[in-house]
C-alpha cells in the first residue's frame, strides 16, 4: 500500500498517473458527439412498438387493419408474422427465451406486442394507436413471494417442463461447515431487506438502426451496444445470419451502465423488418419505454444471518436471496452463476464459513437483471454484508469501525481465499477506513452525536467498508453465453510515430480515448495525444466481450499494456540495428532506447517507427503493430471505506448528507481525474439509491417508475457534496497493476448512507429501512407504522 | 416522444391570440411556458388540436405595483419572480414559494399564470395565491372578467374560464407593514411535485392580532386546498404557539391526501401538521419584521 502513484513520464506524454484532459471532450462539448439517433441514412424508415397495457393477459385478437390502411405506414409486424420466420422468441443472456414480440399471452406491461414501420416516426406513433388488442385479462403476479405461493397462476406455460414460476436455483459456499459455525455461535444477528428494482437509466436510451442490403444480403446494424462483438455473434446466433455479413457499429453512447448490455425485442424486429423491406430501419425508444420495458437491475429480497463470538468476531454467514426476475430469466451474467457473483458477500472480513442460497422467481415485471453499474450482483452482496456487520457491531455494543476492524482480511493474508471460493488478489483494508476516520473526524462526529441537538434532529454515521470482484474474466470460470471472457486489443504504429489502437470493448463515457491512450504512452513513450483509440466498429477492431462490469482496465488495459510491450521488444530490435548495437546493450527510457552508458546515442519511438517502414533489417518482418487478446489469470478486488454522516428530522423523516468521505484503493490509477469522476457519479447513483429511486408496481401489476417524474434521478442540487481520498494497493497480476473502478463507488456507497440512518434511529429501535430510505419509511419506523410500499 | 398532429398559431398580439381564440373555441389551447403542456402532449394525454403560442406577445411579460397589489402578465416566467425586486419586497409568500417551484430549468419557461390555469393540485402556486386571496384576470375578444382564485379553482385541472378565455394577468395583495407569509414544501428532489406544500399568511392589526389569515394546502386534496375553518379560527385571536398547533390539527383535519409513492396518508396529515405549524410561525416572524 501507497498513498499515491508517482507518474514516470513527463506530463506532455500522459503516461499513467496524469490527470490530462480527456481526448473524447473535444466533441462533446461541442455538441458534435455521433450518437444513434443523429444517423440518417437514405430511404430510412422508422419503427414504432405497440406495448401491453396490463401486466398480464392472453391474447385473443390483433387487428391492424386501421393502422396498415394509414398513409405512410409501410407494414406493421406483429409476434404471428415472426413465428412464420423462426423469430418471434430469442434466447436471452442467462438460457432462458424471452418473446419478441407476443404471439400467446403478455407477461408485463410494457411488453412488445406489435410494430408499425413508417415514413415517419410520428406516423409510426399514431399507426401505433391504431391497432386494436383483445385481452383476456389473467391475475398479475407482482412479488415473488406471491410467485411462489400454491396455486399461482402460471407465468410462463409456454416454456416445456415448466410447472412453477421458478426460474432458478443456485448455491454456493459450505453449508455443513456454515451449521456448525452458527453451531458455536454466541450471538447471531439476522437482517432482511430489499434491494429495491432500479434501472439503469442512462441519458441516451437504447435503439438501433438496421441496414440490410438487400443486394448483398449484408447487415449494417447501428446499435446502441457495449458489447458489439459479443451481439454480432448473438445476432447470427439469433437471426440466422452469416457472422461475416453482420457489422455491428455503435457508435458514441450516451451512458450505458449496463442497461445496454442485453438485446432488446426491439432490435431483432427493426432487423428483420429491414431484411424484409429491403429499407433501412431506425428504433429508438422513449424514456418511458427504456424504464418500464429493458434491462432492470437488483431486485433482491434478501435474508442475511451474521454468527458472531461474545467478543467480537464473526465465524460465519449464511445468506438466502430471493430474486424477482420479471417475465422472463435475463440477467446479463457469467453462465455458471445462477446469482451473478453474489457470493462475494463475504466482503472484507474474514472467516472461515458461508453459504448462499438463491431462488429466483418469476412474476409480471419486465426481464432484466442487468449488471447496473456492477459486476454482476456485486452489489447486492456488499450491501447485505455492510448492512449485517454495522448491525452486529451495535448488537455486540461495539463501534462499528472497531468492529470492522477486528474482523477485516490483513494484508498479510492475500491472496486470501474466500470461503465462497474467491482468490483475492491484494488489499489493505485497515489504512482505508483508518483513512477514511481522519479524514472525517469519525471521534469528533461521535461526540456530536452525543450532545443534545437545537432542533431536537438525529445525527448518524455510516460507514461501509467494500470489496469488489471485477475484471472477469479467467476463460476457465467465466462465460457469457459460451463466449470466454477475454479482451483484446490491437495497436498499429505509423511511420511518423503515432498510432491507433483497436479494442474489442466500447467507451459509453468512461474516456477510454484518453485511458487506453495513455497506457500506450506509458509503455511506448509516445504521446498519448498521438494515440488514436477506435472501438465500437466490429469490421475494425479485434474481438472482445465488451464494456460493463468494471472490466475494461482489468481485461483491454492489460491487452493494451501487453501488446505494447511486444511492440517495444521488436522496437529495441530495430533499434538495435539503427545504432549498430546488440539489442542486450539498450536501455528504455520513455519514448526512446539508448546505449547503456552512453546516453547520447538513442533513438526515439518516432525515429524507430519510421525505420519500421523504410529501414529495417533484411531477416526482419516490415511494420510495427500487434494484437493481443489477454485471459486475465484472475480477477481483481478493488476496494474501499466510505463514511457518511446525516441529520435525521424525525418531524417529517427527512434526511441530509452533513459530511462524505470516500476513500478508494482500485490499484493504479491510470488517469486519476477520471477516476475521480467515476467515483463521484458513483457515489451520486448510490445516494439515488439510497434516498428516492425505484421502480415499483401497483397490486395490477402497472408499473409506478415510468419516467423521470417518478423514477427519481438527483441533480447536482440534492446530490451532497463528497470529499475523495485514496490509498494504493497494485493488483499483483495486472500488467500495470490497475483494478476495475467504474463501479466501485455504485457498490459500496448505498449501504453507507442507509447505515448513516440507521446508526441515527438505532436507539429509538429502529434496525431496518429498505431502501430508497424515503422520508415516510423513516417516519413510519420511528412511529411505529407500517407504511408499504 | 412524438406528439399527434396539432395547429399552430403565434399571434403578435393579445388581441389577435383572442381573436384567435375565438375561432379555435374548445379544441384550442394557449402555450405559454409549456411545461405542463408539452410533456402532456408528448405523452399524449392531451391533444389539442389547436395551439395558440403567446410567447411573442411581450406586453404580456411584467411584474407591477398597482394600487396595492402586484400585477403578474400571463407570459411572467417563474424565474422573473424568483429574481423580481417587487416581489422581494412586496409578497414574501411568493418570493418564498417562487425557488420551490419545479426546477431551474422549468422556471425559466413555465409561466405563473400558466400553472395557475393549470388547477393541477400538485401545483405550488395555487395555494399561495389562496392564502393570499389573489384575483386572476380573464379576457376573452368580447370582455375582461376579474375572478377571486377561490372561484377560478373550479375542480381537478379544472379552471372557471369560458372557451376563448385566456388568463391575461394575476393580482395579489402587497404585504403591508404587519403581514407576512411563507410557503414550506417538502419534496423527494428538486424539480418533484410536492408530496405536502403549506403557503401561509398572516396579517396583524394593530395590536398585534391576526387580522386575516391565509391558510391553504398542496397535494393533499383534489384542489389546492384552502384551510377556511383554521383562517376563520386564527382571525382576532392573539398569535401564539398554541393557536398555531391548533390551526395545524385542523389542517391535518381537514386534508384528504392519498397513500401513494410519496407515502401513506397518515404520514402526509403529519407533515401538513408539522409544516403548518413551522409556516404559521414563519408568517409570523415575517410579519412582525424579524426576519
Amino acid at each position: 500500500m501507497t498513498t499515491t502513484h508517482q507518474p514516470t513520464t513527463p506530463f506532455d506524454m500522459g503516461g499513467i498517473g496524469h490527470s490530462v484532459r480527456r481526448k473524447e471532450d473535444d466533441r462533446f462539448i461541442q455538441g458534435a458527439g455521433r450518437y444513434l439517433d443523429d444517423i440518417q441514412l437514405p430511404g430510412m424508415l422508422h419503427m414504432a412498438i405497440l406495448r401491453s397495457p396490463i401486466a398480464h393477459g392472453r391474447i385473443l385478437s390483433i387487428d391492424a387493419s386501421e393502422a396498415e390502411a394509414m398513409d405512410g405506414v409501410v407494414a406493421v409486424v406483429t409476434g404471428e408474422m415472426l413465428a412464420a420466420h423462426d423469430l418471434a422468441w430469442m434466447p436471452t443472456l442467462s438460457g432462458d427465451t424471452q418473446a419478441v414480440l407476443a404471439t400467446d399471452k403478455v407477461r408485463y406491461q410494457g411488453q412488445e406486442v406489435a410494430a408499425v414501420i413508417a415514413t415517419d416516426p410520428y406516423i409510426a406513433r399514431d399507426a401505433v394507436s391504431a391497432i386494436f388488442v383483445d385481452y383476456e385479462e389473467l391475475p398479475a403476479i407482482t412479488s415473488p413471494q406471491q410467485a411462489l405461493e400454491e396455486g399461482a397462476v402460471l407465468i410462463r406455460d409456454e416454456k416445456e417442463g415448466q410447472t412453477d414460476n421458478v426460474a432458478y436455483t443456485w448455491e454456493a459456499g459450505d453449508r455443513e461447515a456454515t451449521d456448525e459455525a452458527f453451531a458455536k455461535a454466541d450471538l447471531v444477528v439476522t437482517l432482511d431487506t430489499h434491494y429495491p428494482r432500479s434501472h439503469p437509466a442512462p441519458l441516451e436510451t437504447c435503439g438501433v438502426v438496421a441496414d440490410v442490403d438487400p443486394a448483398t444480403g449484408e447487415a449494417t446494424i447501428y446499435l446502441t451496444s457495449q458489447a458489439p462483438h459479443a451481439h454480432r455473434t448473438l445476432f447470427a446466433i439469433v437471426a440466422g445470419l452469416p457472422e461475416e455479413k453482420i457489422r455491428i457499429i455503435s457508435p458514441d453512447i450516451g451512458g450505458g451502465f449496463g442497461n445496454k448490455v442485453p438485446i432488446y425485442p426491439g432490435y431483432v424486429v427493426a432487423t428483420a423488418a429491414s431484411l424484409l423491406i429491403g429499407k433501412p430501419v431506425k428504433w429508438v425508444e422513449s424514456r418511458s419505454e427504456n424504464l418500464i420495458s429493458t434491462g432492470f437491475a437488483r431486485d433482491f429480497h434478501m435474508h442475511g444471518e451474521l454468527a458472531l463470538t461474545a467478543d467480537g468476531k464473526i465465524l460465519g454467514l449464511r445468506a438466502s436471496i430471493l430474486s424477482d426476475q420479471g417475465a422472463f430469466y435475463a440477467d446479463a451474467q457469467p453462465t455458471r452463476f445462477r446469482a451473478g457473483l453474489f457470493h462475494i458477500c463475504t466482503g472484507s472480513y474474514d472467516f472461515g464459513a458461508a453459504h448462499v442460497a438463491a431462488k429466483g422467481a418469476f412474476t409480471n415485471k419486465a426481464p432484466g437483471g442487468v449488471a447496473y453499474r456492477c459486476s454482476f450482483r456485486v452489489t447486492e452482496a456488499s450491501y447485505l454484508i455492510e448492512r449485517l456487520v454495522q448491525n452486529a457491531a451495535y448488537e455486540l455494543g461495539m463501534d462499528p469501525a472497531e468492529f470492522r476492524m477486528k474482523n477485516f482480511i490483513r494484508p498479510e493474508q492475500f491472496p486470501y481465499l474466500s470461503p465462497t471460493g474467491f482468490v483475492y488478489d491484494s488489499g489493505d483494508y485497515h489504512t482505508a477506513l483508518r483513512k477514511a476516520m481522519e479524514m472525517i473526524d469519525y471521534e469528533g462526529w461521535r461526540r456530536r452525536q452525543r450532545e443534545p441537538h437545537p432542533e431536537g434532529k438525529l445525527i448518524g454515521i455510516g460507514i461501509a467498508s467494500f470489496t469488489e470482484v471485477v475484471g472477469a474474466g479467467n476463460s476457465r470460470t467465466y462465460d457469457i453465453a459460451g463466449l470466454k471472457m477475454i479482451d483484446s486489443a490491437e495497436l498499429r504504429i505509423h511511420p511518423t510515430g503515432k498510432a491507433i489502437l483497436k479494442l474489442g470493448v466500447k467507451s459509453q463515457g468512461q474516456g477510454h480515448e484518453t485511458t487506453f491512450a495513455q497506457i500506450v504512452a506509458e509503455e511506448l513513450g509516445i504521446p498519448f495525444s498521438d494515440v488514436k483509440v477506435q472501438e465500437g466498429d466490429t469490421d475494425n477492431t479485434p474481438y472482445g466481450l465488451g464494456t460493463y462490469a468494471s472490466r475494461s482496465t482489468p481485461v483491454a488495459g492489460a491487452a493494451t499494456a501487453v501488446v505494447a510491450r511486444q511492440i517495444r521488444e521488436k522496437a529495441r530490435r530495430l533499434a538495435a540495428h539503427l545504432l549498430e548495437a546488440s539489442p542486450d546493450d539498450l536501455e528504455w527510457e520513455p519514448g526512446r532506447f539508448f546505449v547503456k552508458g552512453v546516453p547520447d546515442k538513442g533513438v526515439t519511438i518516432q525515429e524507430i517507427a519510421f525505420a519500421a517502414y523504410t529501414d529495417f533489417p533484411e531477416d526482419m518482418e516490415a511494420g510495427l503493430e500487434g494484437v493481443h487478446y489477454y485471459d486475465p489469470p484472475n480477477m481483481t478486488y478493488p476496494f474501499g471505506s466510505y463514511i457518511v454522516v446525516v441529520e435525521v428530522d424525525p418531524e417529517d423523516g427527512t434526511w441530509k448528507v452533513l459530511d462524505m468521505v470516500a476513500v478508494d484503493d482500485c490499484g493504479v490509477r491510470i488517469n486519476p481525474m477520471i477516476v475521480e469522476g467515476q467515483i463521484t457519479g458513483g457515489l451520486t447513483e448510490g445516494f439515488a439509491k439510497a434516498n428516492m429511486q425505484w421502480i415499483t408496481f401497483d397490486e395490477n401489476g402497472n408499473c409506478i417508475g415510468s419516467n423521470f417524474l417518478d423514477y427519481l434521478v438527483p441533480t447536482a442540487w440534492e446530490t451532497p457534496r463528497f470529499r475523495l481520498g485514496e490509498t494504493v494497493t497494485p493488483s499483483p497480476h495486472h500488467p500495470i497493476g490497475a483494478k476495475g473502478v467504474g463501479e466501485s463507488a455504485t457498490v459500496g456507497s448505498p449501504a453507507a448512507y442507509v447505515n448513516a440512518v440507521i446508526d441515527a434511529l438505532w436507539s429509538k429501535g429502529v434496525r431496518n429501512i429498505d431502501m430508497p430510505v424515503l422520508p415516510h419509511r423513516v417516519w413510519g419506523a420511528l412511529n411505529g407504522v407500517e407504511v408499504a410500499p | 416522444m412524438y406528439p399527434p398532429a396539432f395547429d399552430y398559431a403565434v399571434p403578435r398580439s393579445l388581441d389577435e391570440a383572442l381573436d384567435l381564440l375565438a375561432e379555435v373555441g374548445d379544441e384550442g389551447r394557449v402555450l405559454a411556458g409549456g411545461q405542463s403542456l408539452i410533456p402532456m402532449m408528448k405523452l399524449r394525454l392531451a391533444a389539442p388540436a389547436h395551439l395558440v403560442d403567446i410567447n411573442e406577445i411581450s406586453e404580456l411579460s411584467y411584474i407591477r405595483e398597482v394600487n396595492g397589489h402586484l400585477a403578474i402578465g400571463a407570459l411572467t416566467r417563474h424565474a422573473d419572480v424568483v429574481r423580481s425586486e417587487i416581489v422581494g419586497a412586496g409578497c414574501s409568500t411568493m418570493a418564498s414559494a417562487a425557488p420551490w417551484v419545479a426546477d431551474p430549468l422549468v422556471r425559466n419557461r413555465g409561466t405563473v399564470c400558466g400553472s395557475v390555469a393549470h388547477c393541477d393540485p400538485e401545483g405550488d402556486w395555487n395555494s399561495v395565491m389562496l392564502a393570499l386571496g389573489a384575483e386572476v384576470v380573464a379576457r376573452s375578444r368580447t370582455g375582461e372578467r376579474v375572478i377571486p382564485i377561490s372561484d377560478f379553482v373550479v375542480d381537478f385541472f379544472t379552471n372557471a374560464l369560458e372557451p376563448g378565455e385566456m388568463v391575461t394577468e394575476l393580482r395579489v395583495p402587497r404585504d403591508d407593514e404587519r403581514s407576512g407569509g411563507c410557503y414550506l414544501k417538502l419534496e423527494r428532489k428538486i424539480g418533484d411535485y410536492a408530496t405536502v406544500g403549506v403557503a401561509a399568511h398572516l396579517r396583524l392589526d394593530e395590536r398585534g392580532r391576526i387580522g386575516r389569515a391565509g391558510l391553504a394546502l398542496t397535494s393533499v386534496a383534489p384542489v389546492n386546498l384552502e384551510v377556511e375553518e383554521a383562517e376563520r379560527m386564527m382571525a382576532g385571536q392573539e398569535p401564539s404557539e398554541e393557536l398555531f398547533a391548533e390551526a395545524a390539527e385542523i389542517a391535518a383535519r381537514t386534508c384528504q391526501p392519498q397513500s401513494d409513492v410519496r407515502g401513506p396518508a397518515e404520514y402526509k396529515r403529519a407533515v401538513v401538521r408539522a409544516y403548518t405549524r413551522r409556516a404559521l410561525h414563519q408568517a409570523l416572524a415575517t410579519a412582525r419584521g424579524e426576519r
